[in-house]
């Protein structure tokens, strides 16, 4: 911890000559299990890394040093979902390293070397799950080889553990002292490889502390707004309020003469949102010339073409289509019309609807650029330091757009202050280049928050007219769905989409489910389980006033519609199991008291949902006062994602999703006047605060399917579970997102 | 333009910058110290918190020019010479930080709270951060760190051993 310290210290010595390269070269290891890498910007790491430890490199992911070191490389974006942690884990555990030894380190971006380099999706688990298994089997096949060679004992008594090679006469040998060997040997052939047990596991499952969180807690950590380069300008990049307005002409002379204002300049776009719409630049000597001389900008702009966006419009059609079914037919089975038609059964009907909402990530958009233009004959460079989700996606398109090759183009993958589905896009990477290109020096574009808001590509908004039927004795008989969800030039956007595995579309026989797409212009993109977090409310709501209407508990009314426990596509682990759905209801419920009684104007809801590959149910225990205060007093969550990678992640995870599921539905919406959004900072877009945070209480079902990710899936059953406990407490139902629209703050 | 002389963590410092400049961008943008984060602007999420004085304050809202003569302290000179804050030490092991943007102003902030009130109540907690906005939910693990760092500060922690003295010109 001493040497760390020094390090904090020669920062502050050294923070006047930005010369961090040199700093991070002078300082050593540090203690505690607690090294370089974790003060390193993670663009140097890389650098510094091939330096000092690659001198046994077992294989793309794994280097070993003979003082015992291992290097693990962390492949992929880290954006708060603790994948730079949990990845790594996996590696050590099946090479049978002890944790305290490994030091994990941003890889270069080389997909060659690493694979695939994206995350979203809750994909990065279950789809790096055997890779990042292979990776460390084979390392751990190849120091029992070297071990084996060494010690001259068969292999077969030798076992790795515990960061060493060891054999029952209590004979061993370090990873450290075998590394160089054990880089000669053969890489071993993966069909040969076999996995631990999950009863040898010393790491997995266990709470592992961020790597990153000792740079985080001291201001060390990298993020892409914090890269500083010598030389580097400071610019902002202001775009039309309306989504696809054109520049005429600005005041760029008097912009000129703001203070630390080097220059101003149009910037013609290509009119893809995705890449580079028309803008103005000004570039300065810092954030803050820049931002001041933004307030100074006078643009005129030709909105023929731009978006007219309007929400009041777009809920009014919304709304008109209640009690409609859509042209677009997503299922069909059986007869609902004659269940509805029965007299004997008891038919209900309703409209949901919940507004456009911003990602609102920590870290606004922002990007480093250095364009350095070729001369006699050499080629452009373009460098480029960015918090994104997968930058090689942006590759092709700067190659269209500069004439450039993809040897021109170098990335620096930074560390990611949220992104929820954001950085998946790539305009901001195409501004700065653009800027950079201009004017001739690195530049670093740091979006105002305002721009942040007005420029996101938003949670889309929409609306749902559900219908269903109980019979009389009380049991789910037909259901129906009109899904109204919005299109840009004829496609569904990406929170837009509704598909015939909807729960429970597959688990009733009568069902009738259709879909109509309004036109919108206003950019929407995945947000933190996208078409899921809205799809949730409305199924799991409309379930439980069916439940209500047919005086049933909601739990075996659940249970009941789930049926026997089987899966919905035989072999496919991403599919629905009812099974695993009704034990994760059951422990939500027994975890929680379900069925207890409750004081007047307190309840308990439950939601259930799939999505992700994740089953998972969260019961809310809420108050609500006579003004409508709630009081969200404790989650309960049962999740099954098969095996847990990282306890103290894992839970983060799930606690996170859960507290942005409360802070979306009270009070969160979007709205846009003449393709205007009319919110802009803090003070119009509210978000939940920490005396909101209600306790959240997580279990987790670690059955013995693969496991799968859980950046996103634990949100979408928050909203219907509080709503849910809303009608328990009060009676009154909510069908409509943000609460706050009805009345409710906290 | 025009030059200020300020205190930043013990070290005595002299800016020049325009007198409307926000410490945050000074301290970004001037002095290379970036664990101050920028998140609104307008003193509604947090991110930028620093000391001045032992008082918490947002650094994107207070100008360099109003603090002549004050003591700034930011989340790379909390730590001491020999060890780090309680509330770092309970930060990681907690496992407080998910992205970790807002963690720096999260810590200034209940670093400043402890200061003033070394065995805060969890409602004492709650209103001294309600104003550090945490987009990834963090706030029960930070509740718990920020008791666990009391406690362990009224244990042990000696603030009295801080580097300064050293002159610095920018
Ligand atoms: S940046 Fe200062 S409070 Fe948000
Ligand atoms: S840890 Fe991501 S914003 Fe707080």
């Amino acid at each position: 911890m001493k040497q760390f310290i020094e390090a904090v210290q020669k920062k502050l010595n050294t923070q006047f000559t930005q010369d961090r390269r040199k700093f991070l070269k002078v300082t050593g290891i540090v203690g505690a299990g607690f090294t370089l890498a974790t003060l390193m910007p993670d663009h140097l790491a890389a650098t510094e890394s091939e330096e000092t430890v690659a001198s046994n490199e077992l294989n793309a992911f794994v280097s070993v040093s003979s003082d015992g070191k291992i290097t693990i490389y962390s492949a992929n974006a880290e954006m708060g979902q603790g994948i730079k942690t949990a990845l790594p884990m996996i590696i050590a555990e099946e090479m049978g390293a002890r944790w305290q030894d490994v030091e994990v380190i941003q890889s270069p971006i080389n997909q060659h070397k690493f694979g695939r380099q994206s995350v979203g999706g809750s994909t990065t688990i279950p789809r790096t799950w055997n890779q990042m298994r292979e990776m460390g089997a084979s390392a751990r096949e190849m120091f029992l080889s070297a071990g084996a060679l060494i010690m001259e004992l068969p292999i077969s008594e030798l076992k790795a553990a515990d960061s060493m090679i060891s054999h029952g006469s209590g004979r061993f040998m370090t990873f450290g002292q075998l590394a160089t060997l054990a880089a000669k040997q053969t890489v071993p052939d993966p069909k040969s490889l076999k996995f631990k047990d999950r009863d040898d596991y010393t790491i997995l499952g266990s709470a592992i502390s961020g790597v990153d969180n000792l740079a985080l807690t001291t201001g060390l950590a990298m993020f892409g707004i914090d890269t500083q380069l010598p030389g580097m300008l400071y610019a902002i990049y202001h775009k039309c309020p309306a989504i696809g307005g054109r520049v005429i002409s600005a005041n760029l002379d008097e912009v000129k003469a703001t203070p630390g204002i080097i220059d101003a300049f149009v910037v013609k776009g290509n009119n893809n949102v995705r890449e580079l719409l028309d803008g103005v630049a000004i570039v300065g000597t810092n954030t803050h010339a820049v931002f001041k001389a933004k307030q100074a900008l006078l643009v005129k702009w030709d909105e023929s073409e731009a978006s007219k966006d309007n929400w009041d419009e777009l809920a009014e059609r919304g709304s008109s289509l209640h009690g409609t079914r859509g042209s677009d037919v997503v299922i069909n089975k059986g007869n609902v019309k004659s269940i509805f038609d029965d007299p004997k059964n008891t038919t209900l009907a309703a409209f949901y609807e919940y507004p456009f909402v911003a990602h609102l990530c920590m870290e606004p958009m922002n990007c480093t650029a250095n364009y350095i233009k070729g001369n006699h004959g050499s080629k452009d460079q373009l460098e480029i330091w960015v918090p994104h989700q997968f930058p090689e996606r942006s590759r092709s398109v700067l190659q269209s757009m500069f004439g450039v090759k993809t040897d021109q183009i170098k990335f620096h993958q930074m560390r990611l202050g949220g992104s929820f589905g954001r950085r998946v896009y790539s305009e901001y990477i195409c501004e700065v280049c653009e800027i950079s290109k201009r004017v001739g020096a690195p530049v670093k574009l740091t979006w105002t928050r305002e721009d942040d808001i007005h420029h996101d590509f938003f949670r889309t908004g929409g609306f749902q007219s559900v219908k269903g039927a109980i019979n009389p004795e009380g049991k789910l008989v037909g259901f129906e769905d009109h899904y109204i969800g919005t299109q840009i030039n004829g496609q569904p956007v990406s929170g837009s989409r509704f598909s015939d595995t909807e729960f429970p579309l597959q688990n009733i026989d009568n069902v009738y489910a259709s879909k109509t797409m309004l036109d919108i212009r206003t950019p929407c993109g995945p947000w933190r389980a996208p078409g899921s977090n809205t799809t949730a409310f409305v199924t799991q709501s409309f379930l439980h006033e069916l439940a209500v209407a047919g005086n049933r508990d909601f739990v075996e009314f659940m249970l009941e519609i789930l049926g026997a426990p089987r899966w919905f596509e035989k072999g496919n682990i991403r599919s629905l199991n009812t099974g695993r759905a009704a034990e994760v209801i059951k422990l939500a419920a027994r975890q929680s008291g379900w069925g207890r009684s409750m004081p007047e104007g307190s309840g308990l809801g439950m939601a259930f949902y799939f999505c992700h590959a994740a089953h998972i149910a969260e019961v809310a225990h809420v108050s609500v006062d006579s003004n409508k205060k709630l009081t969200v007093h404790k989650v309960i969550v049962a999740v099954d994602v098969g095996p847990i990678i990282n306890m103290s992640g894992a839970t983060s995870q799930v606690v996170g999703a859960v507290i942005d599921g409360l802070s979306t539905m009270m009070a969160q919406k979007i709205t846009m006047q003449e393709g205007r959004i009319q919110q802009s900072n803090f003070h119009d877009y509210e978000v939940l605060r920490m005396p909101n945070a209600p306790e959240v209480d997580v279990h987790f079902i670690q059955s013995d399917y693969a496991p799968t990710g859980l950046g996103e899936p634990a949100l979408p059953p928050l909203a219907p579970a509080v709503g849910n406990a809303i009608y328990a407490a009060t009676g009154h139902r909510v069908r409509k997102m943000p609460i706050s629209e009805e009345g409710y703050s906290f | 333009m025009a030059l200020y002389n300020l205190t930043i963590n013990d070290v005595k410092t002299q800016l020049e910058v325009e007198p409307d400049m926000p410490l945050l961008w000074a301290l970004r943008d001037i002095l290379g110290l970036v664990g101050t984060k920028y998140g609104c602007g307008i003193a509604l999420c947090g991110a930028c918190t620093v000391h001045v004085n032992d008082k918490p304050m947002r650094a994107c809202t207070v100008r360099v020019s109003d603090l002549v003569g004050k003591s700034v302290r930011t989340i790379e000179g909390l730590a001491t010479s020999t060890t780090l804050h309680p509330l770092q030490q309970a930060w990681i092991a907690a496992d407080v930080p998910q992205c970790g943007y807002c963690q720096s102003g999260q810590i200034m902030a209940a670093a400043a709270l402890l200061k003033s009130n070394p065995n805060p109540s969890d409602a004492d907690i709650d209103s001294a951060m309600a104003g550090n906005y945490c987009r990834c939910g963090t706030y029960n693990r930070i509740r718990s760190a920020i008791h666990s760092a009391a406690k362990a500060a009224r244990l042990s922690y000696d603030a009295t051993q801080r580097d300064v003295g050293q002159e610095r010109k920018v």
